[in-house]
């Protein structure tokens, strides 16, 4: 070859991507909003009112740090929220047989991981759309629930099942809020900084050029399957000892808000690109609008309203911006 | 004749009869490809004309200019000697010309009779498709050409044939006086294609111009009365082909002046690195077998759908053979996934690079370690400091333009692109590095980047597959040559016997050529 011309490894400093990212805009939006709810009412700059606050999003949370890696290697699993009903279910079931809080849990995660499995072979085994196979393993795993249980519920939960969904680790940190933070780290990690968030991105992006490099792009999405639905197990054990009981209707509609959260969190919907970090954040933005809503006894269907609105501005903003910066 | 006549053979005129359909000098240019240059084609009534080219001739440009897809630069068609012009492709069919081309448009849902007339059915009160008159009509133009198929049949339960019988009765039923027919008998069987024959001499009696495209040459010997050939672009020669042999229309095809120059190579063959034996997909191809050593630059010859690429994709792991081994340096290898191949050091560059190649929206360091993760990284976390390392080693010695390894390689030109796909694979240190066309669409300065390099990487010992439609490009680069012809291997020529005339005469099947 000729002689050698050194091309620089970066133009733009990381620090200086950060700044310009969507999630540092993400992070102004929810600080304003927690300046507003300060200020609406009375009751929200108070330590056990916000403890709770976070009970709103912590078991969506961990199911959509999941649900964003599937999201961004462009695929989703619209069958979350049924995965949680089946695996309640079928930890009230063990209950009804004396089956323990260890028991339980074993049973909660084996459910979720069978149920992503599944979604997982008639995926990536069938190579069927992953859209019309989780709107369909939905209306399964629920209905499965709805024939056992009927309009019946379960009950009588061990007490020491209770500590997973209501229980504190230090004064008002709960048991979920930790078990949400370590969650975000570990899938923040396996995002960022490993090989297999690496295939993840370079999948969402072009799955033909990903197999084509030697990416093993089945055996990936298998895995993400899997994972979300380990986490929809993990959401199972975290919102039935919450709630004390399983119904059928259990975590009914979740899968949108889960979607919402990560949508709103910067991951592009249609695949190959997306962060963790802006997924903590539409979290957190996500349980401030509710909770500070609450606060104002502004009824729940209204709530879903401003979350519909919020995740339609928040994303139209940037596109009006520049559309009026051209014109 | 009033066309400008061609270098080449060009004997007996045929002034007596007015042609049909006339082009002349119909010039057609993409950024940085002159695809036509100056071209002329006369069509004459009842009578059938072979076009005649390579691949990349401009064949099917000009087809495209026909039927209103494509807008020549310069030059003019002419029909009945009155000039005319093809805006949109629905006013090429309102002229009368239409195309049968090898994978006809036609609509799998929908009835035979709505795919004969879809966009001129016949109307009734209101404005509404009169559907008896269109099923009557359609019923009359099937029997016209000898075709038993039932107007109400939905399409997708037809097979090829009758499909094509179909495309040709649609071309019918728009009247026209122009028929096109680029490559028709590619997907038939040998009994489809005798009924092909006389629908051609049923459409002649009927008086159409007929412009027929093959690479066949026992088809175009038996049904052409003219020909016409074209290379580069360019018009070449054209004539009666009684007037004309086979060897000399091979000589027409290719007879250029290598006009690119090619790097002096000293042959440095080494071990055998890579056999292939008993290589066979259900429809794609079969029996491939063959030894590549080390330093060698081993070419694949072959017109488009010869099964070169697909064999290619099949060694790579994309699809899987039905029987076959592989050895890699004697030992035995299985290859089920391209993350199989890349482990046993076959690595594959393929044709299409935007969809295959590249990962558009990646950085170029990400592109380029994709494959090699497992080396730059520690227990399966990045280390993007040693990722860096190796991008730039490789992009280096490829001599990459960028602005930096961070850039998005979607933002590159296709030769630049073409250098980060080659790096990726540079960097796993392969022993086979096959190489799907890799010049095709690049400019004119990165080919030449791009075969000094590949030389490069043989004298270094890699073991080269390189997959190739330019003669030029297979004459100029390849040690040893295999042509593949509808699947299979029919012949490898070492160093001597690579010239472009045998490399057309078996990929066409042409026996004496082949000798």
């Amino acid at each position: 070859m000729t002689q050698t011309r050194s091309i620089p490894d970066r133009l733009q400093s990381p620090a200086e991507r950060y700044l310009k990212s969507w999630e540092s805009l993400l992070l102004l939006v929810a600080i304003g909003i927690f300046v507003a709810n300060s200020f609406a009412s009375p009751y929200f700059l108070n330590a056990w009112n916000l403890s709770d606050a976070t009970f709103n999003f912590t078991e969506k949370a961990m199911i959509a740090f999941a649900m964003a890696l599937l999201i961004i290697s462009g695929e989703i699993d619209l069958s979350v929220a049924a995965i949680i009903a089946l695996a309640s279910t079928a930890m009230g079931a063990a209950v009804q047989i004396g089956v323990g809080t260890e028991g339980l849990v074993v049973i909660g995660l084996a459910v979720g991981v069978l149920c992503g499995a599944f979604n997982g072979f008639l995926v990536t085994g069938l190579g069927l759309p992953s859209i019309v196979v989780t709107i369909g393993t939905m209306s399964l795993f629920r209905g499965i629930s709805f024939i056992i249980l009927g309009d019946q519920a379960y009950r009588g939960y061990p007490p020491e099942f209770a500590f997973f969904g209501q229980g504190y680790v230090w004064w008002v940190i709960s048991f979920e809020f930790v078990l949400f933070a370590i969650i975000a780290v570990i899938y923040a990690v396996i995002l960022h900084k490993t090989n297999f968030g690496r295939a993840v991105y370079a999948i969402g992006n072009n799955a033909t050029g990903a197999l084509f490099s030697g990416i093993r792009v089945g055996r990936v999405k298998f895995i993400l399957f899997l994972l979300t639905g380990l986490m929809s197990g993990v959401a199972a054990i975290c919102l039935t000892s919450r709630l004390g009981s399983t119904r059928p209707s259990i975590a009914f509609g979740w899968e949108l808000e889960i979607v919402t959260m990560v949508v709103l969190g910067g991951v592009n919907i249609l695949g190959g690109s997306g962060t963790i970090p802006g997924v903590v954040i539409a979290a957190f933005v996500m349980g401030l609008v509710t909770f500070g809503l609450g606060l104002l006894n502004v009824p729940g269907i209204v709530m879903s309203i401003v979350i519909g609105a919020l995740l339609i501005s928040v994303i139209a903003l940037p596109r009006l911006w520049s559309m009026w910066r051209q014109a | 004749m009033q066309l400008e006549p061609g270098p080449a053979v060009s004997s007996k005129t045929v002034s007596d009869i007015a042609p049909r359909l006339s082009l002349k000098g119909i010039t057609k240019t993409f950024p940085g490809v002159r695809a036509l240059s100056e071209v002329s084609l006369a069509l004459f009534p009842g009578k059938v004309t072979a076009l005649v080219g390579e691949n990349g001739a401009g064949k099917s440009t000009l087809v495209k200019v026909l039927t209103g897809i494509y807008q020549p630069n310069e030059g003019e068609i002419r029909i009945d000697d009155a000039p005319v012009r093809f805006p949109t492709p629905q006013a090429a069919e309102t002229a009368g010309v239409t195309a049968i081309h090898q994978e006809t448009v036609l609509f799998d849902e929908l009835s035979v009779a709505e795919n004969i007339f879809l966009g001129h059915a016949p109307k009734g009160r209101f404005g509404l498709i009169d559907r008896a008159a269109m099923k009557a009509r359609a019923r009359e133009i099937l029997s016209g050409i000898g075709a038993n198929i039932d107007p109400n049949a939905t399409l997708k339960d037809l097979g090829t044939a009758n499909k094509h019988l179909v495309a040709i009765a649609r071309a019918l039923s728009i009247d026209a006086r122009v028929v096109i027919m680029d490559e028709p008998t590619a997907a038939l069987s040998q009994k489809e294609i005798e009924e092909l024959y006389e629908l051609v001499e049923g459409l002649k009696r009927q008086g159409k111009a007929i412009l027929f495209i093959s690479h066949k040459f026992d088809e175009i010997f038996r049904i052409a009365d003219y020909y016409t050939v074209y290379r580069d672009g360019q018009m070449v020669g054209d004539g009666v082909i009684a007037d004309v042999s086979e060897p000399d229309l091979v000589k027409m095809m290719v007879g250029r002046e290598v006009s690119q120059i090619f790097p002096e190579r000293q042959q440095n063959v080494g071990d055998e690195v890579l056999v292939v034996d008993g290589y066979e997909h259900p429809t794609e191809f079969a029996d491939i077998g063959f030894t590549l050593k080390r330093g060698e630059i081993l070419g694949f010859y072959g017109l488009v759908g010869a099964g070169r690429s697909e064999f290619m994709q099949a060694l790579f792991g994309i699809t899987r053979p039905s029987a076959g081994q592989v050895r890699i340096d004697g030992a035995p290898v299985t290859i089920r996934s391209p993350a199989d191949a890349v482990n046993s050091g076959i690595v594959y560059v393929p044709e299409d690079r935007g969809k295959q190649g590249a990962i558009g929206a990646l950085p170029i360091f990400q592109n380029v370690t994709l494959p090699s993760l497992a080396r730059t990284s520690h227990k399966g976390f990045l280390k993007l400091a040693e990722e860096f390392k190796l991008a730039r080693e490789y992009t280096q010695r490829l001599d990459l333009r960028a602005a930096s390894l961070d850039t998005d390689v979607g933002n590159l030109s296709g030769g630049n692109q073409q250098k980060v796909v080659i790096a990726k694979w540079l960097a796993t240190q392969p022993k086979v590095i096959i190489l799907d066309e890799p010049t095709k669409g690049i400019d004119i300065g990165s080919k030449a980047a791009v075969h000094e390099f590949m030389a490069e990487l043989a004298a270094q010992g890699l073991a080269v597959i390189m997959v190739s439609s330019e003669i030029p490009e297979i004459v100029g680069m390849s040690d040893r040559v295999i042509v593949m012809r509808e699947g299979r291997m029919v012949a490898e020529l070492t160093k001597a016997d690579i010239t472009p005339e045998t490399l057309v005469g078996h990929a066409a099947g042409i026996k004496e050529a082949a000798q």
